[in-house]
């Protein structure tokens, strides 16, 4: 068999552009949708970084004066929501899952891609409502939106705003699950199997999983609550024989799963970067592969964490405790593959790699306080106090989004068909970095010091800590701004991106930058392994005589 | 990147699918998503038994126990509705397409009297969906599951006015037929669970 890999030599003009028209088109080819994911989901991460930047102005100062207290529980509660369900679940599945599992596995699109089109543009009236709840007085109660508060608030136009905004989101991430967990099964390329795919889409699996069985409970409890707020019935309200606990737990059936499918993919990504940027194969890919599905299934049984101090019983949260420290389990298993995968390896410190290791460090605080959280008398003490701010903001922005941007550097080239700019992503992590450890690090102490969560005002002795964290805010907010501007002019005026930039061996990287609109002009094909890095290609576990 | 030895070498496994051709997933696709609406009502029935476990008395005092005869002959018309569809999966096989409309037609027929049924139970309770807990749940839940009859009955009537094209359906292609009959199994199913749990139990 002869090689059918049509060449283009190194700084070639880009072959296959798409007209940018058509990135705001029904299109159901998946390199464009998971771009239109990761665009749009980036503008709802500055918006929810707005958010953010407003949250801190206030906590400035230990009295509520930039906004009356009423705001500040919509900021808070907008901004969560947006970080979570327009900007983590969407870019990391929606987005990487999209444009990566195709061409990862060799297949030409989704398997309904359709559908595919069909879950980003629900996005758009998911979103809609959400944003147009500002006009109204946006939901005020938390993106718990525990009740009976939810139902008794007053921004009751908002709140059910809240909920169809989430109903719609959540089908949008259950018809997208559908797609990966049938094209991951049934669509890989012959040769291929289970065992032969990157990581990446090991994770996308396991986390696909997850949203098909949890994100239906969390519809059913919306539903529930909308029936509350506007039906006359009394299912979590106290006072009409409800029980506000059951809506605890069906909401954390979804939510915590929902922390899972905002990191599994992103332990995906992971896994892709280190091992082209340290140039050695990756470190027990099995062990990878299997902690993901572990984390999946022990994933859905720890939700009642978040409710040890709910009125829960002694032997659940005893059975929740040990269940939560199970976890660590798989994830130690993945961070130390990551580690002796980086070691000894030929690193090239660019900003790939850079946010990668900066993920691993980051989350790895996050996962040791998850550690801490997960164990019920110290979640007792420190329940609802900045501590558990800063433990979460640890994993999701230490550990997601340095993921994602990790990610984005890493194929960037192969999406855009341009080179962004090193010095400029360089930059952008340090700030990122150095903001970030200063914004959430001093969270911890105010938790341990006992500062509440989620109060406009605070007690003058936690001033100084809290002008600390502000300036971090600040500083993260200043640290994407050199990221934007290299993105926006590397994808217009970059260097053109050859084929395959970090000389990787995954499949995406052997066709066009960016790729053929079918993928590949001619037929992919299979010659290594994903990670066989420094091993002679006759010894790859492909090989098969 | 090719050289003289991975071109030897390498098993040279190719994708022999043209853009848009590959093997019919939509039956898998479908299960995985009936699989997952599942879960909704998974969490539908745990909350009732939660709350069910939680009050101090359930039924609420005063509440007439609710009336077996009519939802039982109901129960029996809806499960026997999965064997009359299944009849029609089994003769699409053969080609026989009369007999699949046949099929199709009583399993509407059986559906629609099922919530016929259910109308007239809901206009003859004494209570309302506001008037405690116990009547809030009976109304979700059964609510909320013939709503899903109400879904699969479209699609059957959708089926059968496609059957009408020729050769639309044929043995070798029949989604549209089986998804029919797998989103009726799967009506059929929950049906039992809830039946059990609101009536039975």
């Amino acid at each position: 068999m002869t090689q059918v890999i049509p060449h283009y030599p190194m700084g070639d003009a880009q072959p296959n552009r798409t007209p940018w028209w058509t990135y705001f088109t029904f299109s159901t080819d998946h390199k464009v949708i998971g771009i239109q994911y990761l665009v749009t989901t980036f503008v709802f991460y500055l918006i929810g970084g707005a958010l953010a930047a407003i949250i801190r102005t206030e906590l400035a100062t230990p009295d509520s004066d930039l906004m009356p207290p009423e705001w500040y529980n919509g900021m808070f509660t907008m901004h969560g929501t947006v970080m979570i369900f327009l900007w983590i679940v969407p870019s990391v599945t929606g987005g990487f899952g999209n444009y990566l599992v195709p061409l990862m596995i060799g297949a030409r699109d989704m398997a309904f891609p359709f559908l595919n089109a069909l879950a980003f543009w629900m996005i758009v009236p998911g979103a809609t409502l959400l944003m147009g709840s500002f006009f109204v007085g946006p939901a005020s109660t938390g993106w718990t939106a525990y009740p009976p508060l939810s139902i008794l608030t007053e921004q009751h136009a908002g709140q059910i705003m809240w909920i169809f905004s989430l109903l719609i989101i959540g089908t949008s991430s259950i018809l997208a699950a559908v797609n990966f967990v049938v094209t991951i099964w049934s669509m890989r390329m012959p040769g291929m199997g289970l065992f032969d795919m990157p990581l990446f889409c090991w994770a996308t699996l396991a986390a696909a999983i997850m949203v098909l069985t949890s994100t239906p409970v969390l519809a059913g409890a919306l539903i529930l609550l909308s029936f509350d707020l506007m039906g006359g019935t009394n299912f979590f309200n106290p006072t009409g024989g409800g029980d506000p606990v059951v809506y605890q737990h069906l909401f954390w059936f979804y939510s915590h799963p929902a922390v899972y499918v905002m990191i599994l993919p992103v332990f995906g990504i992971v896994s892709e970067v280190l091992p082209p940027h340290a140039r050695k194969p990756i470190f027990g890919y099995k062990a990878i592969a299997y902690s993901s599905m572990m984390i999946c299934a022990l994933g859905l049984f720890v939700w009642a964490h978040h409710m040890f101090t709910s009125g829960t019983p002694d032997w659940l949260r005893i059975f929740f405790m040990v269940a939560t420290l199970l976890v660590a389990v798989p994830t130690g298993i993945k961070v130390f593959s990551w580690m002796a995968t980086l070691w000894g390896g030929k690193l090239r410190l660019e900003s790939p790699l850079l946010f990668a290791v900066g993920f691993i460090s980051m989350f790895v605080v996050g996962g040791l306080s998850g550690v801490m959280l997960g164990s019920a008398p110290i979640d007792i003490h420190v329940h609802d106090t900045y501590f558990v701010v800063g433990h979460f903001h640890y994993v999701l922005f230490g550990g997601s989004v340095f993921g994602i941007y990790a990610g984005l550097y890493h194929w960037f080239p192969k999406m855009t068909g341009r080179m962004f700019n090193e010095f400029w992503g360089k930059v952008h992590f340090v700030l990122t970095f150095v903001g970030f450890n200063l914004c959430f690090l001093p969270m911890h102490i105010l938790g341990l010091m006992g500062m509440p969560r989620r109060v406009a005002q605070y007690d003058p002795q936690f001033t100084t800590i809290n002008q600390i964290c502000t300036f971090g805010a600040f500083l993260l907010a200043i640290s994407t701004i050199p990221f934007l501007v290299n993105a926006v002019y590397s994808w217009l005026w970059g260097e053109a991106a050859p084929n395959n930039p970090w000389q990787a061996l995954t499949l995406e990287w052997t066709t066009t930058s960016p790729p053929h609109p079918h993928n590949w002009e001619g037929d992919p094909v299979l010659e290594t392994g994903p990670y066989d890095y420094g091993k002679d290609y006759s010894q790859s576990s492909l090989v098969r005589h | 990147m090719a050289t003289e030895t991975m071109t030897t070498t390498m098993h040279g496994a190719i994708a022999p699918t043209e853009p848009g051709h590959h093997p019919d997933l939509r039956l898998f696709g479908l299960i995985v998503f009936l699989m997952s609406e599942g879960m909704l009502f998974v969490g539908l029935f745990a909350a009732y038994l939660t709350f069910r476990a939680v009050a101090t008395e359930w039924p609420p005092e005063g509440t007439p126990e609710l009336e077996l005869l009519l939802p039982g002959v109901n129960t029996v018309i809806l499960m026997s509705s999965s064997f009359v569809i299944h009849q029609a999966d089994e003769a699409i096989k053969e080609n026989k397409l009369a007999a699949v409309r046949g099929w199709f037609l009583a399993t509407f027929v059986m559906g629609a009297i099922f919530i016929a049924g259910q109308v007239y139970e809901y206009a003859h309770l004494e209570f309302g969906l506001t008037s405690h807990l116990f009547g809030s749940t009976f109304y979700i839940l059964t609510g909320f599951h013939g709503l899903h009859v109400l879904i699969g009955l479209t699609l059957i009537a959708a089926v059968l006015g496609r059957s009408l094209k020729p050769g639309h359906y044929r043995a070798e292609s029949h989604f549209g037929i089986a998804a029919a009959s797998i989103y009726w199994h799967f009506v059929d199913i929950i049906w039992i669970v809830l039946f059990v749990l609101l009536y039975l139990l």
